[in-house]
């Protein structure tokens, strides 16, 4: 099916209007047929087989730089001693960030009865799901001796009579993102039931149909099956919601817990909490803005959304420009030499210029939010979210690199220096996660057929 | 029927079996015959007969027709079994051998698991360090120093730690071999006879004998019996690190060779004039020096002695002055001949002289003449001989002699000047005159001074079909690329020989396993020259010693010196000589013309690698060098300021601090992409990289000699730059040559990029004045109260009550001469990295000495802090691992659970003073078999992917625990020793039971010089410093 372009959708209504959360002209018939035919199509389209097959190849350096690294050990990274942790965490902390817009969207959002969360929240929470699958893939695999910590990591009665140290921050982590993982999974796949219904339905093979119709499991649409999917619906959204908030605020504490300068702050869960919704919806615009282009999407995820996604990162970018500046005011009230120290290195030392690339990735490009010309155009809106994206890796490279390389005694100060396979692995996790959501894409509704269909004005019951 | 038939046909009729070839009493007495791995090998070759191989595949092969006699079916039974037992050898082919065998008796004193400990001694230089050595199973691990002997007292330096690595060196030579070819010894021994026969037809002209310095007296004797066997044989010494100076200096004050004996725990006032007594054992003595110049530093209110160094290359002895000068070699002959005129010997000579120096001068004059008696001027032994000559002369003067200095007789047998018998020797080889040239140890064709230029000797010396070199070496090296025979020599951990240490002692080296690859030793190959060659080395040193022995105790005496380490009462007594009035003229004279352009080139002995000998020791290769830090390679001291004139440094750097700022823009370097300069001296070049280091005197080069071997093992190849290259045989440690700037860049592999404090006083230090006004210094700022934490402590009744593990250093006796550091390696099986991963920060080292300088750049004052794991009674890095890999004991030490360690670095991230260290690849060498002799069986060798660090030697608590528990009793204070504390030659670090209050560590711990290392942030640490106070002249500013 060719892309389906339609330029008007995107012109701007009148001042004061705010542009529809649906385009024009849709009907109970339409939603579904656009929405389900991406899936039941025949014809896979080129630029799909064109963007999977490089995904696949970037996932094969990916699986090249983890094979040769459980070969070799880490030390085929660039960490040392005092830069115990380099690539590896910043990008899982990355991935972790990048995955909260997801459940943010559909939990959150659900609560909040923010209808207009129904065109993106299928994909984002995908991209959660997704994201959180490559987060998880570092700690693991960043340890001295992966096959151990695999398992030790978890609490298991085993005839050692070992247990893992409950004190350790990794420890919570494991927990947190386990947790939010699981979540997230089931609250993704909940929803996933109706339209997995609907595409068995409309299925015009019999092997389609079975599989659909074994992954919609028995649902037929009575009213016991809706009431119970809302209150099962409802149920996980409140599970998912507090986690949003615990998962990045666990994670930040892997930091806040140790003495390093740099990472001994109190203010580091909400920190870390808004720069990872701040990623997280860089990343729904990063994913959406192609998504409605690529697929003639545009009635379905309109500038409205563009704009709600735009608005939400200019607001939690603003907390994360709060809290560089935070850091630095708390650093230099501290009076503390080793705090001062820190704040000095951050600005003149070595690294300092990642720390101004990061200040203008993440304070000062999300400005050009303030206007509606930049909110409401989409390549703008993707280039944005692309610089914003990068500055946030660089916010983690920032917190976990220069406080380790400088901390209390100046004669172990030392420099990191990532190597190629440092770069593989993040390079290869890109690659990893495009495949998956390419995937996903063809493979399952992308955007949510029912949610849409009970948008439309058709779908309105008098009471 | 059939049936019956065909069983008839497969019996063999007795009369058609051949007697077996082979009789298993035979069998049974070759292979009692036979022990060790050639047991295993005379099975092997048993296996391989056609005999044999019947005796297997046939099940009764001979005794079949005896089946049916009764009286034989015992010896069948016995047979079946023995087949059995035999036939499984052809299955294990394919497994590795190992001998699995018990003692069948075992060894007289030999407890498996308990290390047993023997004496011996090292020959180092032309002189010993007398040893312990710990073996275990009869493999010696561990070297530690002779506690009972004086040139030790139980310490020893990294040279010694590290030599046993030497031994178990992969690399080593293995055979013998003929121009390259493995020969076996008895055809090396034939041939040698045939010479021997020729040369002792010719009165041994043409024979000649090249060795070091020799300091043993069987050698010595057997080398006299040589000379006397064959009238014209020479015997030529060349030790690239001699004492020429010395001994052209004793020859002109006392018209005689001299050793002088320093006694520094009596000097309140010591003037050293290059003298780095203090830094390494190529000054005889250094062990003892070090610990007696300390001794007189451990408590300032009790008369601290006082340092004056005047040096040209920056040294650990200089870091430790009160005053310290940095002066061109030249000028310190100059400064000694003004501070002699001072002190009322000769007059001064109207020197040109800083006004600092001038200053310097005065001081030590001043305090020199209040102290007469009680001081001591001290020559460096790479200082010319007139400075040895004035510092003599001067501690005459002074009435010293006697008092603080005495002179022996040489410990060096029949000591020669080196570089002019070397030169000798060249000469002789070029012209002819040489025809057999036997070289013991050594490597002359890399060493020997540029100009003699003896590998081009050594060139037209073999070029002649007829002249044979035969060279006996540890190692395959650039001079057997010459040599016709060589011979593997044994390790002094192999052999049997005998020393003299720096005062004369003599201690008996004897071997602490059988020579591992067949090595013999310089007094077997001697012992072929004069008939006794199948004499072996135990009985050659026996016997010399039967002879010096009177009396008929012999077997007892003997014992004990072997048991002792050392022969009582042979140090030399003190020889009554006068020095020569008259002062010796100035022999730096031709190098004042030739300043301005010209910069001064000093040569000097790598700190590690020492004159090259080391340079396979990857221990020493990766302990950094004191001062600048670098590792794997030499570098090229060169003054800060100097270092700007070439445009090397591309800011101002007027200080420390600003030089350290400037890093900040070229970032924290472990790896230092350094300039490259080119230094020629008298037309020979070599290219070094440079290295600003600060002390160093302007417009001075400083290099270190040993690297750039061109014949090495796995580790010593392709690291630095050849000094020996360019090192003429007119100025052997410092003269003149022209230095320029080239393009070329050359990484150097640094432990170190910061030298400064910055605000944090890691090390803290004052003066005896300011410290007798304010003794608390060390402790201005509080340490947080112990219940200053948001927690409850987890610590209940039970903790620290039975012991509490405790380290005090005393940062005002180390010495920073790292042999702490290579301890550390030896002991607890520390991998090394090599320099691609030292450059990326993953050094191993357990025990780092951080160094520090503060001040003007030009001469700065130093200071070193070792730096082992604090132990923290709040230790960071427990509560954050994640499996409880790294958990408090109850006596204080965080333990390292290596197998349940998953590696996830988060312990060493949260550690304020990295101190662990992380395996980032295998660093261990788990192929080579022959390291794994070398290792310490009590402590594991640990994986990749797993954290280590200090453990305070927990081995070797649990081993004192164990002993005092079998005696019901506390382990006593000194019972445990760790392995850096061992090996201190200042005893600046002390470790014991901070619950005995009687310990020393726990005195040290109420000391009020005592201070802990980052205590804000309340960690509590277990290790703790003693903060260090100079003692600098108060008139100094006056003089």
């Amino acid at each position: 099916m060719a892309p389906q372009v339609q330029d008007e959708i995107d012109v701007l209504p009148p001042k004061g209007v705010r542009p529809p959360i649906l385009g024009p002209g849709q009907t109970l018939r339409t939603v579904t047929d656009r929405i389900g035919g991406v899936v039941l199509t025949k014809h896979t389209p080129v630029f799909w087989l064109l963007i999977v097959a490089v995904a696949v190849a970037i996932t094969g350096i990916l699986n090249t730089a983890i094979g040769y690294l459980l070969m070799k050990g880490t030390g085929i990274w660039g960490i040392n001693i005092p830069v115990g942790w380099g690539f590896a965490i910043v990008n899982f902390v990355w991935w972790i960030g990048i995955g909260h817009a997801g459940t943010l969207i559909s939990a959150i959002l659900l609560l909040f009865k923010q209808s207009w969360r129904t065109s993106i929240n299928r994909f984002a929470e995908a991209m959660t799901i997704f994201a959180v699958m490559q987060a998880g893939l570092f700690p693991l695999v960043h340890t001295g001796r992966p096959w151990l910590a695999a398992y030790w990591l978890f609490p298991y009665p085993n005839s050692m009579g070992v247990w893992p140290q409950f004190r350790s921050p990794l420890i919570w982590d494991v927990f947190a993102v386990s947790t939010y993982f699981t979540v997230s999974f089931l609250f993704w796949g909940i929803g996933l039931i109706p339209d997995f219904a609907t595409l068995r339905d409309q299925a015009k093979t019999l092997t389609v149909r079975r599989i659909y119709g074994m992954l919609a499991m028995g649902w037929r649409g009575s009213a016991r099956h809706w009431n119970r999917y809302e209150t099962a619906y409802m149920l996980l959204a409140g599970l998912a919601t507090p986690l949003v908030l615990s998962v990045h605020s666990v994670v930040s504490l892997d930091f806040a817990v140790s003495v390093v300068p740099g990472w001994h702050t109190t203010f580091f869960p909400p920190y870390f909490v808004a720069g990872a919704i701040f990623s997280g919806f860089a990343m729904v615009l990063i994913l959406a803005i192609p998504f409605r282009y690529l697929y003639g999407m545009q009635d379905y995820i309109t500038l409205r959304h563009l704009q709600n996604c735009a608005k939400v990162m200019l607001a939690t970018g603003l907390i994360v420009a709060y809290s560089y500046l935070l850091e630095m005011f708390i650093g230099w009230y501290s009076n503390d030499k080793y705090e001062l120290a820190m704040v000095h290195n951050r600005l003149f030392g070595p690294y300092s210029k990642y720390y101004y690339t990061l200040i203008f990735c993440n304070i000062i490009t999300p400005q050009s939010l303030w206007f509606n010309k930049v909110r409401s155009s989409p390549a703008l809106l993707f280039l944005v979210s692309c610089v914003v994206q990068c500055g946030m890796w660089l916010e983690r490279f920032v917190i976990v690199v220069m406080s380790l390389q400088r901390d209390y005694l100046p004669t172990s100060w030392g420099m990191y220096w990532f190597t190629k396979w440092d770069v593989m692995t993040l390079l290869g996790t890109m690659g990893f996660f495009t495949l998956l959501f390419f995937l996903f894409i063809r493979f399952m509704p992308a955007i949510s057929i029912f949610e849409i269909r009970a948008l439309l004005p058709q779908a309105k019951v008098k009471e | 029927m059939s049936n019956n038939s065909d069983s008839q046909s497969s019996l063999i009729p007795a009369s058609e079996i051949k007697p077996a070839t082979m009789e298993l009493e035979a069998v049974r007495s070759k292979l009692a015959d036979a022990k060790g791995p050639k047991y295993w090998r005379t099975l092997e070759e048993l296996v391989d007969q056609q005999a044999f191989g019947d005796l297997l595949e046939r099940e009764f092969p001979r005794h079949a027709s005896e089946w049916i006699d009764p009286v034989s079916r015992r010896s069948f039974l016995k047979l079946a079994g023995a087949s059995l037992a035999l036939a499984g050898l052809t299955g294990c082919t394919k497994q590795p051998l190992e001998q699995i065998l018990p003692y069948v008796r075992q060894p007289e004193e030999l407890i498996p698991g308990r290390p047993i400990y023997y004496a011996t001694a090292m020959p180092f230089n032309g002189h010993a360090l007398p040893l312990l050595v710990e073996t275990h199973e009869f493999r010696p691990t561990k070297v530690e120093g002779n506690p009972q002997h004086q040139a030790s007292l139980g310490s020893t330096d990294l040279f010694a730690q590290a030599s046993i690595l030497n031994m178990y060196d992969p690399d080593r030579s293995i055979a013998v071999t003929y121009k390259g070819e493995p020969r076996p010894w008895g055809e090396f021994l034939g041939s040698i006879r045939g010479r021997v026969q020729y040369h002792k037809s010719n009165q041994g002209a043409g024979l000649r004998f090249l060795t070091g310095a020799v300091a043993s007296p069987t050698l010595g004797s057997q080398m006299r019996a040589v000379l006397q066997l064959f009238p014209q044989a020479k015997w030529h010494r060349w030790e690239p690190i001699h004492r020429d100076s010395i001994r052209q200096g004793s020859k002109a004050a006392f018209g005689n060779y001299y050793d002088p004996i320093y006694k520094f725990a009596a000097a309140d006032v010591v003037v050293s004039l290059d003298a780095d007594f203090l830094s390494g054992s190529w000054f005889p003595g250094f062990l003892s020096y070090s610990r007696d110049f300390m001794s007189r530093r451990k408590d300032p209110k009790a008369g601290m002695n006082r340092l004056y160094v005047a040096e040209s290359a920056p040294s650990t002895t200089g870091a430790k002055a009160d005053h310290r000068i940095p002066a061109l070699n030249a000028e310190i002959e100059k400064i000694a001949r003004a501070l002699a005129a001072k002190v009322g010997v000769g007059s001064a000579g109207g020197e040109q002289l800083s006004a600092e120096q001038q200053k310097w001068i005065n001081a030590a004059a001043a305090d020199l003449a209040k102290s007469k008696g009680r001081c001591l001027v001290v020559p460096g032994v790479f200082q010319s001989a007139t400075v040895f000559a004035l510092a003599q002369a001067m501690n005459a003067a002074l009435g010293n002699v006697g008092q603080t200095v005495n002179y022996i007789d040489p410990v060096e047998i029949d000591p020669v000047e080196h570089t002019q018998s070397i030169r000798e020797l060249a000469d002789d080889l070029r012209s002819g005159k040489v025809q057999t040239l036997v070289v013991m140890g050594g490597n002359p064709v890399f060493d020997a001074p540029a100009d003699v230029q003896f590998g081009d000797a050594l060139e037209k010396f073999a070029a002649n079909e007829q002249n044979q070199l035969i060279q006996l070496h540890i190692y395959r090296n650039d001079t057997t690329d010459f040599a016709t025979w060589h011979v593997p020599e044994a390790h002094y951990l192999e052999s049997w020989g005998d020393v003299r240490s720096y005062d004369g002692t003599v201690s008996i080296i004897q071997p602490m396993i059988a020579p591992l690859f067949d090595g013999r030793t310089a007094g077997e190959i001697i012992a072929i020259f004069i008939d006794q060659a199948t004499t072996p080395g135990h009985d050659l040193v026996q016997a010399y010693w039967r002879s010096q022995h009177s009396g008929d105790d012999f077997e007892a005496w003997w014992r004990r010196a072997l048991h002792d380490g050392f022969i009582g009462n042979t140090a030399f007594p003190a020889r009554q000589v006068k020095a020569n009035a008259a002062v010796p003229p100035a022999q730096t004279a031709h190098v004042a013309g030739q300043q301005g352009e010209f910069v001064e080139v000093i040569f000097r002995p790598d700190p590690t690698i020492f004159d090259g000998g080391f340079v396979n020791n990857a221990w020493l290769q990766e302990t950094p060098k004191p001062l600048s830090r670098t590792t794997w390679d030499n570098v090229a001291f060169i003054s800060p300021a100097m270092a700007a004139r070439y445009g090397f440094l591309r800011l101002e750097q007027k200080t420390i601090e600003q030089s350290d700022r400037a890093k900040n823009v070229n970032a924290d370097h472990q790896s230092d992409a350094e300039n490259v300069i080119e230094i020629n001296v008298g037309g020979r070049k070599v290219k070094a990289a440079m290295w600003p280091q600060p002390g160093q005197p302007d417009n001075a080069v400083t290099l270190f000699m040993g690297y750039g071997q061109k014949r090495t093992g796995r580790v010593g190849s392709g690291y630095g730059y050849d000094a020996y290259s360019i090192r003429p045989s007119g100025s052997q440690y410092a003269g003149f040559g022209a230095v320029q700037a080239t393009n070329e860049h050359w990484s150097i592999a640094v432990q170190q990029g910061h030298f400064t404090m910055d605000d944090r006083a890691p090390v803290r230090s004052s003066n005896l004045e300011e410290f007798e006004k304010e003794p608390n210094f060390a402790r201005e700022e509080p340490e947080p109260a112990r219940d200053e934490s948001l927690y409850p402590d987890f610590r209940d009744k039970g903790w620290y009550q039975q012991h509490a593990w405790a380290m005090a250093i005393d940062l005002n006796s180390c010495i920073g001469c790292q042999a702490c550091t290579v301890a550390c390696y030896a002991e607890n099986n520390i991998s090394v990295v090599g320099k691609e991963q030292v450059q990326r920060g993953r050094e191993m080292l357990w025990l780092r000495i951080d160094s520090y300088y503060e001040g003007d750049p030009a001469n700065p004052t130093m200071y070193f802090q070792p730096v082992p794991c604090m132990q923290c009674e709040n230790a960071p890095c427990e509560p954050v691992c994640p499996v409880g890999a790294t958990l408090h004991s109850t006596e204080g030490l965080n333990d390292m659970v290596y197998n349940r360690c998953v590696g996830t670095r988060y312990c060493s991230n949260n550690c304020p003073y990295k101190v662990r260290r992380f395996n980032f690849f295998l660093f261990a060498d788990y192929e080579t078999p022959i390291r794994k002799l070398g290792r310490n069986p009590d402590v594991t060798v640990r994986s990749r992917g797993v954290m280590e660090k200090c453990t305070y030697c927990v081995q070797r608590i649990n081993a004192a625990r164990i002993t005092a528990e079998k005696e019901d009793r506390r382990v006593r204070d000194g019972e445990v020793k760790t392995a850096c504390q061992q090996s201190c030659p200042t005893e600046a670090i002390y470790f014991g039971d901070m619950n005995d209050p009687n310990s020393k560590v726990a005195k040290w711990k109420k000391n009020q010089r005592n201070y802990s290392l980052l205590a804000d942030v309340n960690t509590r640490p277990r290790t703790t410093y003693i903060a260090s106070v100079k003692n600098p002249n108060p008139e100094f500013e006056k003089a």
